[in-house]
């Protein structure tokens, strides 16, 4: 039974160069002989400047204004029933969207990584095309496809089933542009999978089922997360794809973002900036999530 | 992350188990995978092409050569011709300070650079209509001056800044984290200047990177809409970029038109993605 003592801990596994993922604390002994290098000050000064007047400052003017209209008028804001069904649809259906995304995700990205089948590399550079495509270009494209008399619509609707300008036509279009996040974070993880924890298992009598559910995706687990939490982010804020296929009925299809358009539109710039307010707030918030999942992801393949 | 072996069945024939799942599994995965990426990559990709090109090639190229399509074209370049340099220097020196200096709130300062991907272009485009906007912080001074900067390129340049802002930073930062600082440092200690040890030192080490996030900031500077279309007034050969050209000719019916305009869009994601994938393998290499 000497191949127990192989099955330690994950070995043969790079801690860095996750690209899209920062790596944490490459070189712990940095900071020593920092001194010799030029143009901290410089570019440090640059670095914070622009950031403070291109991000900081202009987002910093949200809260700031929605802090003048008064706790009961944005309270009353965020909670009227239309700004509720909006926040009930956009999060709903990101949470689907990205669900979809998250288990097609890690099918594809094992796939591309393990498998080798005629035309893998084109298919995987395929893969960001929803990086690279304007949204309102997916968003026409998408509707076209899914409308009653359209290409997969029209079938669709004979089984009964209506996609655009429902709900589910939103679902579709958080897919699409969602779609590279899960298999683009799991991609350089499973690379990194070492082989020997799976022979290890394997050579102990571990069926290959077995060894995909106790040994492997404990390990993709983080990144996984990670992946689904991109897209969720990604998807919540979503305007351009969305609301060409949305329809945009009050209560019915209207998302977050449409509304706060909607409202800016009808010049109502208080009850625009209350809900973007809130928009923020759970962008912020899902940010610092992304944040700590990352790190955790990078530390477990650095195990 | 041990696996207890009191877990598993005893091992029997163990080393003639394949390592991968069976052949008929495999096929099955790769179908699925395949199916799921064709219907969604594959096939919005192909309507764009052949709508664009249902009424043959003479509406394809009037609907393209038509002064509003060029005037959009026109501001889509120059947002991008701004945005672009500007954020590829912002990525420089932030990565520079970030991945070769150790400082307080450096974990702080990444987050806010990652912001504007977190935030929904929606909001992107409002917080400038809020800062500039006719009942903005600023509108009365500017309308004082006769200064324009919603709903006129002022505006759409800054909004197509904001959204690009994170490419080029996040690409490099990791890539000098990961070469460390010897190299740097060695050329420092031999008399190099510090210019002549960033451009034959640091950039040969990153420029791989840059180039990689140079493509990803052009495509979304490019092709911006929600937080475009915020500040823009959609005021047709005047403020509207490519992608707001496509959207207003969709609402008005022009389908055919709508997606000529679009699949030159789409034509430039394909050659953006050509265009990573050479730059991925040269970081990768």
């Amino acid at each position: 039974m000497s191949a127990v003592s192989q099955a330690g801990p994950l070995r043969g596994s790079r801690p860095t160069n996750v690209p899209g993922s920062r790596p944490t604390k490459v070189l712990g002994s940095r900071s020593v002989q920092r001194s010799v290098l030029p143009g901290f000050r410089i570019t440090m000064f640059f670095t914070v400047a622009y950031l403070a007047a291109i991000v900081v400052i202009p987002l910093l003017g949200l809260p700031l204004r929605t802090s003048t209209m008064g706790w009961d008028a944005f309270w009353s804001t965020v909670t009227d029933p239309r700004v509720v069904a909006s926040y009930r649809l956009t999060l709903g259906t990101a949470f689907f969207a990205a669900s979809i995304n998250a288990i097609f995700g890690l099918l594809a990205a094992w796939v591309l990584v393990r498998y080798s089948f005629p035309g893998r590399r084109l298919v995987d550079a395929l893969v960001d095309l929803p990086f690279a495509l304007p949204t309102a270009v997916a968003g026409i494209t998408l509707t076209t496809l899914y409308a009653p008399k359209g290409l997969l619509g029209a079938p669709l609707r004979d089984m009964g089933i209506k996609v655009a300008f429902t709900p589910l036509g939103i679902v579709v279009s958080l897919v699409f542009i969602g779609l590279p996040f899960v298999i683009r974070t799991l991609e350089p993880v499973i690379q990194d999978l070492s082989a020997e924890i799976e022979e290890a298992a394997t050579s102990l009598g571990a069926s290959r089922w077995q060894v995909l559910r106790r040994v492997i995706l404990p390990y993709l687990y983080p990144a996984w997360l990670t992946g689904f939490a991109l897209a969720f982010a990604r998807a919540i804020g979503e305007y351009g794809s969305v609301v060409f296929i949305s329809g945009n009925m009050p209560m019915k299809t209207e998302i977050s973002a449409l509304l706060i358009i909607t409202k800016l539109e009808q010049y109502d710039y208080a009850g625009a900036t209350a809900i973007a307010t809130v928009m923020l707030f759970l962008s912020f918030v899902l940010l610092l999530i992304i944040n700590a999942l990352q790190g955790w992801s990078s530390r477990r393949v650095a195990q | 992350m041990t696996t207890s072996n009191s877990q598993l069945p005893t091992a029997e024939g163990a080393t003639q188990r394949r390592l991968t799942e069976p052949a008929a599994v495999r096929k099955a995965l790769i179908g699925i995978t395949l199916t799921f990426l064709l219907l969604f990559l594959v096939l919005p990709m192909g309507v764009v092409f052949v709508e664009a090109f249902r009424k043959g090639l003479d509406a394809y190229v009037k609907a393209v050569d038509e002064p509003d399509a060029l005037a959009a074209l026109k501001l889509t370049l120059i947002a991008a011709t701004v945005a672009v340099p500007l954020n590829m220097l912002f990525g420089v020196c932030a990565s520079w300070a970030i991945a070769k200096f150790d400082f307080r709130g450096k974990q702080l300062l990444t987050t806010f650079i990652d912001l504007p991907f977190a935030v929904s272009p929606v909001v992107s485009g409002l917080v400038f209509v809020l800062l500039f906007g006719r009942q903005g912080y600023f509108g009365p001074w500017l309308s004082d001056h006769d200064i324009k900067i919603i709903f006129a390129t002022p505006g759409i340049v800054l909004a197509t800044i904001f959204v690009s802002f994170p490419f080029v930073a996040r690409e490099i930062i990791p890539l000098m984290e990961a070469t460390g600082t010897e190299e740097e440092e060695a050329a420092r200690v031999l008399g190099a200047s510090g210019l002549q040890m960033f451009f034959r030192v640091t950039l040969p080490n990153i420029k791989w990177g840059v180039v990689y996030g140079v493509i990803l900031c052009t495509a979304r500077a490019i092709g911006e809409f929600g937080a475009v279309s915020v500040v823009s007034g959609h005021i047709r050969g005047l403020t509207n970029t490519l992608p707001l050209h496509v959207e207003i000719l969709y609402n008005e019916y022009n389908f055919q038109a709508a997606f000529a305009v679009a699949s030159l869009l789409t034509g430039l994601a394909l050659v953006t993605l050509v265009l990573k994938t050479i730059a991925e393998r040269r970081v990768r290499a």
